[in-house]
């Protein structure tokens, strides 16, 4: 695509360029700055930090990514995260002592993923059959599931009980000693509390995890018929219609899948703390419209990626650590979040009326 | 015309005695017409004379209330604009149905993607055939699009009208119909689309195209038909009428 630009357009190219790639140049300027603020910035446990604690962000975003793109929103998904976080804790909580680990998180994912596909099934059924608007719709489903998140937990988070569950969600796949040498799955044996200064971490399990997601959601998105669909869909549903685009399906489907994606965030926070709280999705609204809308997806739908919104989430994520780092107060990152917010949709509608 | 004769024989689309109402409005009445390989009809008529009405009955978009349609030898029932189309039948609507911020490519494959499989996991979109047949049907075509990639928004009405005609030819459409196809045009883009019909005639398809504007009309039809009322009230070569006449006829001047 860019060797065919000629030379005489090459101004307005390189404003093209800048302004499809300013995030991550945005990212990296800010990456540079806090590393120069302080270079316990750019340590490897502070980056695998912010990575870890992204990932329950990250994935709800995909989510969004998709409804975004099909031109609808979901304002429910970080409720419903909350909703599945209750009811998996709660049916983690019933297994008996000494089940291996697997079976009571399976089993607390699955109640959980059955919960947040009935919310998205009315969500989508909502928006694609009765022809309500996705912001009605699915506004009145946070105030469902959060409705049913706090009466099943009795307002109190639910602690799970569960042994080895907070080692999940906070654990890594290797660890390295100086003494010690390498382990696998598990800290290496016979280290005494002084020693764990020296232990390092690599790779969170959640981190795993949210990059399994991110790969899938972006090979669904951009190589398979369902995923470009969703760009049709978002670009005129009346041509998707009549192109033969099962219109109806598609936009249930897009529905089930942020509800899922909600539902695998809800477990991963079951796991990082160990309980389950109808609240846990509360403040991701603002954050995950956000980095789905910096990664260039417009509001009105038929564009965006998931690239885009990991790059959104990395913004935010590392705008938040980088605060904290430098010592600013960590309520600037609203206010910061919000004018970046702005200015990606003011730089979209500048490169719209550039590329006309 | 000669090459009209020698097709004489065989309509590629026959309608006889079709009638729609809606209540007590009868908008088509009793209308027959037939349609020969690489023919053009201009379908003219005021507003409300039933030209649209007639033209959905034949894309699916309507049932007839009385009548019947032939595809070839065979009658059919379009139940469905998307029978319509997969018997053939491809309709260009005025809005031309595209999905603006996809590129010329996946608009004339969208629904009906080819895939491949991605390293024997999941089936995915196979972009490459699509670019190369795109390219095939538009040389064919001899519609130059400069960069393919590029989304249908920032192309002018002109190459959008292409990108609709071309997607209609790929999928081997035995008839095209056309909706005000220069109604949002300016002139040059205007000629461009009168060439792509006459290219599709060259194609031996044949072409129905509605229009408000004589010179359309003029400028690529073979025969005229006029519908006035709901009535078919000419069916003549386009070379033995004048656009006066033509007006007269759709107005009705000739009478009372």
């Amino acid at each position: 695509m860019h060797k065919e630009q000629s030379p005489s357009h090459s101004r307005t190219y390189w404003l093209d360029i800048l302004s499809r790639f300013w995030a991550w140049l945005f990212l990296f300027a800010m990456i540079l700055i806090f590393w120069i603020g302080n270079p316990a910035f750019m340590s490897l446990f502070n980056l695998q930090s912010i990575l870890a604690n992204m990932a329950i962000l990250t994935i709800i975003a995909i989510g969004q990514t998709y409804v975004i793109i099909s031109g609808g929103i979901d304002l429910s998904a970080g409720w419903i995260m909350g909703m599945v976080a209750v009811i998996a804790a709660s049916t983690m909580n019933r297994f008996p002592e000494g089940t291996p680990i697997w079976i009571p998180l399976i089993g607390g994912f699955i109640v959980g993923l059955i919960a947040a596909l009935i919310a998205g099934l009315v969500n989508g059924t909502l928006v694609a059959r009765m022809n309500v608007p996705p912001f009605i719709a699915t506004l009145g489903m946070a105030g469902i599931a959060r409705g049913v998140g706090f009466l099943l937990s009795g307002g109190m988070p639910v602690p799970i009980y569960v042994k080895g569950l907070g080692f999940l969600g906070n654990g890594y796949l290797f660890y390295y000693h100086p003494n010690a040498g390498w382990s696998f799955l598990a800290q290496p044996p016979g280290l005494v509390q002084a020693d764990l200064r020296n232990l390092t971490g690599i790779l969170p399990f959640v981190v795993i995890v949210m990059i399994v997601v991110l790969v899938i959601a972006h090979l669904l998105l951009s190589r398979t018929r369902f995923g470009l669909h969703i760009y049709a869909l978002g670009g005129n549903k009346e041509a998707a219609s009549r192109a033969g685009i099962p219109v109806v399906r598609r936009t249930v489907s897009i529905y089930l899948l942020s509800a899922t994606f909600a539902a695998i965030a809800g477990v991963v926070y079951n796991t990082r703390f160990t309980n389950g709280a109808a609240n846990a999705g509360d403040a991701l609204l603002l954050d995950t419209v956000a980095a789905v809308v910096i990664g260039g997806a417009s509001l009105f739908g038929g564009a965006g990626t998931v690239i885009g919104t990991l790059i959104g989430a990395l913004i935010i994520s590392v705008l938040a650590n980088g605060l904290v780092i430098m010592r600013v107060n960590p309520f600037w990152q609203f206010i910061a979040v919000g004018v970046v917010i702005i200015v990606a949709v003011l730089i979209d509608q500048a490169r719209e009326k550039l590329t006309q | 015309m000669a090459t009209q004769d020698t097709n004489k024989r065989n309509p590629v689309l026959r309608a006889t005695n079709l009638v729609k109402r809606f209540g007590g409005l009868t908008a088509v009445n009793d209308v027959s017409f037939e349609i020969y390989p690489g023919e053009v009809i201009g379908l003219v008529g005021d507003n409300g004379a039933g030209k649209s009405t007639l033209i959905k009955m034949v894309s699916g978009v309507y049932r007839p209330d009385e009548g019947h349609i032939y595809l070839g030898e065979q009658e059919i029932t379009v139940a469905s604009p998307m029978e319509a189309r997969s018997l053939g039948i491809e309709t260009i609507y005025q809005d031309l149905a595209l999905c603006e911020n996809l590129d010329a490519t996946v608009n004339i494959f969208l629904g009906r993607e080819p895939t491949k499989r991605f390293l024997g996991l999941f089936k995915q979109v196979d972009r490459g055939l699509m670019l190369n047949e795109a390219q095939t049907v538009l040389n064919r075509l001899d519609i130059k699009i400069p960069n393919l990639r590029r989304p249908i928004r920032q192309m002018s009405g002109g190459q959008r009208q292409a990108v609709a005609i071309a997607r209609a030819v790929y999928w081997n459409a035995r008839l095209v119909i056309m909706d005000e196809p220069t109604a949002a045009l300016g002139v040059p883009e205007q000629r461009k689309v009168h060439e792509l019909v006459r290219t599709l005639r060259s194609e031996n398809v044949p072409v129905i195209v509605i229009s408000h504007n004589m010179q359309d009309v003029f400028a690529v039809a073979d025969r005229i038909i006029v519908m006035r009322r709901g009535q078919k009230v000419a069916d003549v070569p386009a070379s033995t009428v004048t656009g006066d006449e033509l007006v007269a006829l759709m107005v009705g001047a000739g009478e009372a």
